[in-house]
């Protein structure tokens, strides 16, 4: 069991994430934009960030830019899930130093198989 | 719903229980991106709001796809494209492109409401995608009411002001379109002058029209094109986005593998965890929060469960009111600590119950949203151009009222733009600003809500309305007053409009907006200057669960007056009252003469011998007129919870509700208004 900080200011998004990686055993932190995931993050340290890239406040990009500021966070897997996923973003998730992405729409098989991978 | 196959259900997970708040969330975003829409200044849009705007499509795409609403996903994704050049600032902000995004809005709401299965097809959106992709490349598409947007070039000329004419066209006949200047009135080097034109007339008709100012011969009409602003502008926004049949959906930028054996070590090492005060911290990220965080700090509760909620704290404060009218006879002395109790259990339950009616309270920002894009739609129906302005959003009323009061004010609403403002050339000529001006408020006072719609229009014509009334046979005289005369208006059936339109119909109504609001323990007035405007003043109580009540004894019954209607009270002296005509009475107070009703009377109360009869007046008042209710005595005032006597009983003349006393008896509340009405008739 991990536990996993779910980004997205999409109330029903969350509630998907939450509820599949829920079923699959781990613990889940939800926040609706980069703030207030910034600010969780710091509360409480996280097996693995889950974002959306579009949010109010901060996006998905600068939440992982700050959380690699962070020592906690140097390491820990951070995947944005994204609609976008045009090498344009890609560079940019690399550039930040995101983990990895996952596209939108939602596939809760999806979402279980990389998140594995990611945890072993 | 055969299209919620593969995404619907997958495997396990059964996504379709999440539909409920992707319903809900669709609507909020829409309604955002709506008011966000009306709200932008196309000169001027703030990359903010674009991103906003951005936003919520993009989580209606987001949310559609996973369900697998492809209609949805569709537009939104079109919408997307748009948008996101918009905010990247690749494409200049016009007017078309939000009328085409307020229009998607409308179709995403039927295809939503279809899924939803509220509703059984949606419009067919293969015109609007169509317009939206060509707004998108920078094109000008024709606006799906026939209108077309073109290049008007004149000349060549000798004088720029030649061509003035032409715009002075636009101005004279609204109907027309609109024409706008590219050339900031000079002319080009050639000689010529170019204009940007919106209208549904063929060519031939602009010709005709043009060449009243300019030769014919020196018009040219060709559709128009919005100039590439960017290198970018060659379609690339029109590549699919979407990943292609090989691409698994995900990828790593590092390999999870060596990020594990990476991490085990320093996160062990890692001291423990601390805020970082630190921390980079954008000044933006500070900034208000933007729609869409109110998440986190708000609950969303089925209404059924806060009205069980507000019923049981009603039930409570019965037995508290029960328990301190039962401890009132004891003891203080000896009962001491008892009595202590009861007093706090007393202050306690009317704090629970003031948080409890809270919840219900909504502001009044959710009936004034929806009347911006109204008035947009109107006035271009109309012709007419009307901005709106609103004040008070903030007030809280309760949502029950909230939900009654949209009807009659969408409807005072439309009165005003569809009857009151002037055409723009009406204003100018007699000299006002070609805008008119509509303006919703809304306030608290005392315990009521004072909603206004005021217009700066023509206003009420006095001559016409008496001259109307005459021709239903009422009775009317020259010298009444103006409040008199707008007083006609509430009659059933009055209407002054000369030309019956499709907007506000046949002038049936303003007897039902009456009578809706009175049915909300409301009132309503009029009020009107002749070329200044309109102003209709409703008042509402704030809820419709509690009130503050007056109670009376008549012939050993209790009954409840509304405070709120109370004007004064005195005791009944010999010689007050006067015999008027057959039956009535009246009482003379400061002046007035004020007819009397005997609430033993009209209520048929029967008396026995004892106590005191008819000894109090009660000074009332309700839509605007006073009268002297006769009551045994006065009780007391007391904070009641109102039962609708209508779902637990039937409808009883004269009396408005009912509640429960402290001693467990049932109460009648005085329905004033009927009260009044029938001593005033």
């Amino acid at each position: 069991m991990a536990s996993i900080l779910a980004v997205d200011d999409s109330a029903s998004m969350r509630q998907m994430v939450m509820f599949t990686l829920k079923g699959a055993g781990h613990q889940v932190i939800e926040a609706a934009d980069g703030q207030e995931a910034f600010e969780k993050a710091q509360a409480m340290k996280v097996d693995l960030v889950l974002t959306d890239q579009n949010m109010p406040r901060m996006d998905g990009i600068t939440l992982v830019k700050n959380l690699r500021a962070l020592p906690a966070y140097g390491r820990t897997p951070i995947l944005i899930l994204t609609t976008e996923s045009g090498d344009d973003m890609k560079a940019k998730g690399r550039a930040a130093g995101a983990t990895g992405w996952l596209v939108k729409p939602f596939d809760p098989h999806k979402l279980i198989d990389v998140i594995g991978k990611v945890l072993g | 719903m055969g299209e919620i196959s593969n995404a619907g259900l997958q495997g396990g997970f059964d996504l379709t229980q999440f539909h409920g708040v992707f319903f809900e969330e669709a609507g909020e975003n829409l309604a955002n991106m709506e008011s966000l829409l009306l709200a932008i200044d196309v000169e001027s849009a703030d990359a903010e709001q674009l991103n906003a705007i951005f936003r919520a499509a993009h989580s209606i795409k987001g949310g559609a796809a996973t369900f697998g609403f492809a209609d949805v996903t569709e537009l939104t994704h079109e919408l997307e494209t748009l948008l996101d050049r918009l905010r990247k600032a690749e494409l200049k902000l016009r007017r078309e492109m939000i009328d085409a995004l307020l229009e998607a809005g409308d179709v995403l709401r039927a295809q939503l409401a279809r899924h939803r299965g509220s509703a059984s097809d949606s419009p067919d959106a293969r015109d609007l995608i169509g317009r939206i992709r060509a707004l998108a490349k920078g094109e000008v598409p024709a606006g799906g009411d026939g209108r077309r947007v073109l290049r008007v070039r004149v000349g060549p000329l000798a004088d720029a002001a030649a061509a003035d004419g032409l715009a002075e066209l636009f101005r004279d006949i609204p109907a027309l379109g609109t024409l706008e200047a590219l050339d900031n009135g000079a002319l080009s080097a050639d000689g010529f002058r170019e204009f940007r034109v919106t209208t549904a007339s063929p060519d031939g008709e602009l010709l005709e029209l043009f060449s009243f100012h300019v030769a014919r011969e020196q018009i040219a009409i060709e559709p128009y094109a919005e100039p590439a602003h960017t290198d970018t502008a060659d379609g690339r926004a029109d590549a699919p986005r979407s990943a292609p049949e090989s691409d698994p959906g995900y990828g790593f930028f590092v390999d999870p593998q060596t990020l594990r054996a990476e991490s085990a070590a320093p996160a062990a090492a890692a001291p423990a965890m601390q805020p970082q005060q630190s921390a980079p911290r954008r000044p933006a990220a500070n900034k208000p929060a933007a729609a869409g965080s109110l998440d986190s700090t708000t609950l969303r509760v089925s209404v059924e469960k806060v009205d069980q909620l507000i019923n049981l704290v009603g039930e409570l404060v019965i037995t508290q009111a029960m328990l301190t009218q039962r401890t009132r006879d004891l003891d203080p002395v000896q009962f001491q600590a008892l009595l202590a109790g009861v007093a706090d259990l007393e202050r306690n339950t009317r704090h629970l119950q003031e948080a409890v009616l809270s919840i219900r309270m909504i502001p009044m920002a959710f009936v004034f949203n929806r009347f911006p894009r109204m008035l947009r739609d109107l006035a271009a129906k109309l012709g007419k151009e009307i901005e709106l302005k609103t004040v008070g959003e903030a007030t809280e009323l309760d949502k029950g009222l909230v939900e009654k009061i949209v009807d009659p004010l969408t409807h005072l609403v439309r009165n005003s733009a569809d009857h009151g403002i002037e055409t723009p050339s009406q204003r100018l000529a007699a000299g006002k600003p070609a805008h008119g001006t509509i303006t919703l408020s809304a306030a608290h006072e005392g315990g009521s809500i004072v909603i206004e719609v005021r217009d700066d229009g023509a206003g009420l014509k006095r001559d016409r309305i008496l001259a109307k009334a005459r021709e239903r046979g009422l009775a009317v005289r020259d010298d009444m007053t103006n409040a008199e005369v707008w007083a006609l208006i509430w009659e059933p059936g009055f209407s002054t409009a000369e030309q019956v339109s499709d907007v506000s119909g046949r002038g049936v109504g303003m007897d039902v907006v009456r009578k809706n609001i009175a049915a909300l323990g409301g009132t309503v007035e009029l009020d009107s200057a002749e070329g200044a405007g309109t102003r209709v003043t409703v008042r509402l109580p704030l809820t419709l669960a509690i009130m503050d009540g007056m109670s009376v004894g008549v012939g050993g019954e209790t009954y409840i007056v509304p405070l709120a209607s109370v004007v004064e009270s005195f005791q009944l002296s010999e010689g007050m009252l006067l015999a008027v005509g057959g039956s009535g009475r009246v009482v003379k107070v400061r002046g007035d003469y004020l007819p009397v009703v005997s609430l033993a009377e009209f209520f048929g109360v029967p008396r026995d011998g004892s106590g005191p009869k008819d000894s109090i007046l009660l000074i009332v008042e309700a839509e605007g007129s006073r009268v002297a209710l006769l009551v045994d005595e006065l009780l007391g005032q007391q904070q009641i919870v109102v039962k609708n006597l209508e779902t637990n009983y039937r409808r009883v003349p004269g009396i408005s509700g009912a509640t429960i006393l402290g001693d467990g008896r049932v109460a009648l509340i005085a329905d004033v208004a009927a009260l009044v009405r029938r001593a005033r008739h």
